[in-house]
């Protein structure tokens, strides 16, 4: 059981010498082994950010990050052992992976940093880790544009997997995803994470999705958290104004059929 | 039917590049990299094979066949003491080559070094290697040689290719900085540093080898340079005349009033420099297209709109007009 | 604001670090012909110069050393640069500005004419890609890679000693006294002819390339297309917006290249014999002559220097993301 507590942690950005920009006010959660947590938000509301302080791409201005109720690592050897236990998934798979390396050489080096097994086995742990993401075997010499999106996604899920985690960022995985294999890619972070018992960060704009693929809802508005509570809770009976703009903004088929059938008789 | 210019782009197969190790040099592949690559292999060979190649000694004197045009005994005549100057022009390639490119080499790795760690590390160090390297830019290259080449009885080869490294590294180091800081916020390079990849490793081993396009071209224009600034100091007699390169040539060339009439004396001289410095153009560019794809594609496309009978620089409105 | 301040900061330590090099710079190098010279002519040489040579170069100077580099800014913010050993100890600042006006005229001139010449091609063969106008770029290629001093030999060769069209040395007459009149510049523009001719020559090869590359990846961006849907004249297109992007690089070029001027046209003056500050270097180094040597190397330096800053102002007015981008 892995515990990943965020308390009062904001975090400041400087801009143009003077100006001061505040991306996170005061958010607090906690994220553990077993659950997901969606945060919803749109551009700017500091849903990256919270990604990158997690896994320490930045660091907080106030507040305190704790792994287990301890503060998290900033060097050495602990700092590694914090990075095998907390893992990404990056939003852009165009750009995640490094255009001059092999998938092999992605999944393999997350397995050597973190000594996941010994040396004579890594070949045959690539070639599981490909099979857990649903990828044929022959992937492991090609590089990154011989991929389709959806691919260079799953051996991004692949990567961040390797280490055997406890918990995971999934920073909108699926929003630069044509839309018909979405569903599938979501399924298969759903099933992985029930497998592993992964504690899931899920990090989207889309609350359809927050929904379908989560235990919890937090909303987040300009770095602040508006409202939270259990998925259904905070979809069927928003408390905050914002959040009910969210929901309305979704597009519902009964509410667009309606209104065209209502047109078309004018 | 409407032409746009996508629609011509899928006609015109253009070559998907592969980066591995060996791929990597798909640089190289296009028809400017290769010819350019073929002259300088024959120069090299020459650098290489060139004592045993060169009919006779280029100091050796013979008072008998003076300042002769070309004729089958000498094929590119002799100067005012009755040296061959094919033999000179075949024994100069060595000091020109291995000056050229061990300077290459040496402000290369000067480059890489001050600027892959200014452009990875940010804030106060960057700019201070970013300062550094602009001092270098500064300080005018060919006065400085010049007088620190004066101070030298005989330079080595090895000491005029450091100098040279040395005025010429910053120009590279300033572009590798820039292309590295650029490199440095992508996806990819986070997701190493998450994976707890250590720092040198993300430099060498990630960084590294997709700034080679840059390295290359970076490289090759040092290289260029160096030749040039070489043969220069030669020919104004700065470095030692016993050394013999091309410079050295037209140095007695231009003492013995060989212009305009030796024509033979100076024209081998200047024209194998030129051949050198267009071969590494030549390079050069085919890197450049394999860099930017739009400059390799961009005259295959408008030849083809070309053959339909548009003109690719047309506004719209006119590929209407010829189709009515 | 502080971008400014930053670039600023930037170039002042750029300029001190140029300075102190030269002060280090004669310190280092062997032999001491100062104190040769002043052995050897014991009493023409006036007290007040050797104390400015002392504190200039260092000689026997048992001051400690930062006391010396102190001593030497105070000369500098002076305009005391020393004078010369080998040009009748004149001042160094004298000479110098005896030859820059025929380096910055001549060079200056040659350069723009070159620019523009050189960017004007490129725009039109980038604009007619693929087309037959392709074919300078090889000729551009090869003027770009000969070496000046060659070219500049087989001009002179053809143009003077055959065909006796132009001069080929010296500025202006032998005999005549610089003055103002017509006739008299007519005879610099005359001398300048070859020179000029040589230096357009060598760099318009490299304009030619760099903006025809520009232009073809800028023609590409989508906002020239749009610009030929809306239905503009292909003039106004490619001037108006393709070639105005595409220059901000060219821009910047040139004005660096406005800095090398100074330093490198050292082989095109001796070639000529034109009376510039290249010449006097290269003279001033035959004859260990370190006092001239340090004050060119320092005027070459800073103008270098400032055609940067220049370089950076024209481009950041001229490209606001710049600014932004060196902010964050």
């Amino acid at each position: 059981m892995t515990t990943l507590e965020l308390r009062n942690v904001s975090k400041k950005y400087r801009i143009r010498g003077s100006k001061e920009m505040l991306a996170l006010d005061d958010v607090s959660f906690t994220l553990e082994s077993g659950k997901t947590i969606a945060l919803v938000g749109q551009s700017g509301s500091g849903k990256s950010t919270i990604a990158k302080i997690i896994t320490q791409l930045e660091t907080a201005t106030s507040g305190s990050v704790l792994l287990d109720g301890v503060p998290i690592p900033r060097r050495g050897r602990a700092l590694r052992a914090y990075r095998q236990q907390v893992r990404m998934v990056f939003q852009d798979p165009f750009a995640s992976l490094n255009p001059y390396h092999t998938i092999r050489h992605h999944l393999e080096r997350p397995l050597r940093l973190h000594k996941v097994v010994p040396a004579a086995e890594i070949d045959a742990e690539v070639l599981r880790l490909l099979e857990r993401v649903r990828l044929a075997p022959d992937l492991v010499e090609r590089r990154p544009h011989e991929l389709s999106g959806g691919q260079r996604q799953r051996v991004a899920i692949a990567r961040a997997l390797a280490s055997r985690p406890g918990l995971l960022v999934a920073d909108e995985p699926v929003s630069m995803l044509d839309v018909s294999i979405r569903l599938g890619v979501l399924n298969l972070l759903a099933e992985l994470q029930r497998e592993s018992n992964l504690g899931v960060l899920y990090i989207t704009h889309d609350l359809a999705t927050a929904r379908h693929f989560s235990d919890e809802i937090m909303v987040l508005n300009s770095g602040v958290v508006v409202e939270r509570g259990a998925a259904d809770d905070v979809i069927l009976n928003p408390q905050h104004p914002y959040t009910k703009q969210l929901r309305d903004a979704s597009p519902n088929p009964d509410v667009l059929f309606a209104k065209t059938k209502g047109a078309s008789r004018a | 039917m409407s032409v746009t210019a996508t629609g011509v782009t899928d006609a015109v197969p253009v070559s998907v590049s592969g980066r591995s190790f060996r791929e990597g040099f798909s640089m190289f592949r296009n028809a400017k990299s290769i010819t350019g690559l073929s002259i300088l292999a024959v120069f090299t060979l020459l650098a290489i094979f060139g004592p045993l190649i060169a009919p006779y000694d280029p100091d050796a004197i013979d008072l008998l066949h003076r300042n002769e045009a070309p004729t089958w005994g000498h094929l590119l005549g002799t100067t005012h003491m009755g040296q061959d100057i094919l033999s000179q022009i075949i024994i100069g390639t060595r000091g020109v080559m291995i000056v050229g490119f061990l300077s290459g080499i040496f402000a290369t790795i000067i480059a890489v070094l001050v600027g892959v760690t200014a452009g990875y590390v940010a804030g106060a160090k960057s700019e201070a290697l970013s300062a550094l390297t602009n001092v270098f830019l500064v300080v005018p290259g060919l006065p400085l040689i010049i007088i620190v080449a004066s101070q030298f009885e005989d330079p080595s080869v090895v000491l005029i290719a450091a100098v040279l490294a040395i005025t010429g590294w910053a120009w590279g180091a300033r572009v590798l900085r820039a292309q590295t800081m650029s490199l440095r916020n992508r996806d990819f390079i986070q997701a190493a540093r998450v994976n707890g990849e250590p720092l040198y490793r993300i430099i060498a081993v990630e960084m590294l080898p997709n700034l080679l396009a840059v390295i290359a071209s970076s490289f090759v224009g040092t290289v260029t340079a160096a030749i040039l600034a070489q043969t220069t100091l030669a020919f104004v007699g700065v470095t030692p005349i016993s050394n013999w390169n091309w410079g050295t040539i037209l140095f007695w060339a231009q003492s013995n009033n060989a212009f305009p009439d030796k024509w033979w004396w100076y024209l081998p001289a200047g024209l194998c420099i030129a051949l050198v410095g267009v071969a590494l153009a030549l390079v050069n560019f085919g890197i450049d297209e394999y860099v930017n794809p739009r400059l390799r594609s961009a005259g295959m496309r408008a030849r083809a709109l070309r053959k339909r009978g548009f003109k690719p620089s047309d506004s719209a409105t006119a590929v209407a007009d010829t189709r009515n | 604001m502080s971008f400014f301040l930053r670039r600023a900061a930037f170039y002042l330590f750029t300029a001190w670090a140029a300075i102190t090099i030269n002060f280090f710079l004669p310190r280092m190098l062997k032999g001491d012909p100062i104190t040769a010279y002043l052995a050897r002519n014991q009493g023409k040489v006036s007290p007040e110069a050797i104390d400015s040579l002392r504190i200039l170069f260092g000689l026997d100077n048992p001051k400690p050393i930062w006391q010396q580099y102190i001593e030497y800014w105070g000369s500098l913010l002076h305009g005391d640069l020393g004078v010369s050993l080998s040009k009748g100890l004149a001042p160094v600042t004298a000479v110098i500005a005896d030859a820059l006006p025929w380096t910055l005229g001549l060079v200056g001139v040659s350069t723009i004419i070159s620019f523009v010449i050189g960017t004007g091609i490129g725009t039109f063969i980038g604009w007619r890609r693929g087309s037959r106008a392709e074919a300078i770029v090889p000729i551009a290629t090869f003027l770009s890679t000969v070496p000046y001093f060659w070219l500049g030999l087989i001009v002179i060769s053809v143009f003077s000693t055959t065909l006796r069209w132009f001069p080929a040395s010296h500025a202006y007459s032998k005999g005549t006294v610089p003055n103002f009149s017509f006739e008299f510049i007519g005879d610099v523009i005359y001398h300048s002819a070859l020179p000029a001719f040589t230096i357009v020559l060598t760099s318009l090869g490299g304009w030619v390339l760099g903006m025809r590359n520009m232009m073809v990846t800028v023609l590409d961006e989508d906002y020239v297309t749009v610009a030929q849907a809306k239905g503009l004249s292909p003039f106004r297109v490619m001037y108006g917006y393709a070639a105005r992007n595409a220059v901000l690089p060219q821009l910047s070029s040139f004005a660096l290249s406005l800095g090398f001027i100074v330093g490198g046209t050292l082989i095109m003056e001796m070639i000529f014999s034109y009376p510039g500050l290249g010449l006097r270097l290269f003279e001033a180094t035959l004859a260990k002559d370190y006092p001239l040597m340090q004050g060119m190397f320092l005027v070459i330096t800073l103008s270098v220097l400032v055609a940067n800053i220049l370089a950076d102002v024209v481009y950041a007015i001229m490209d606001p993301r710049s600014r932004q981008e060196a902010a964050s």
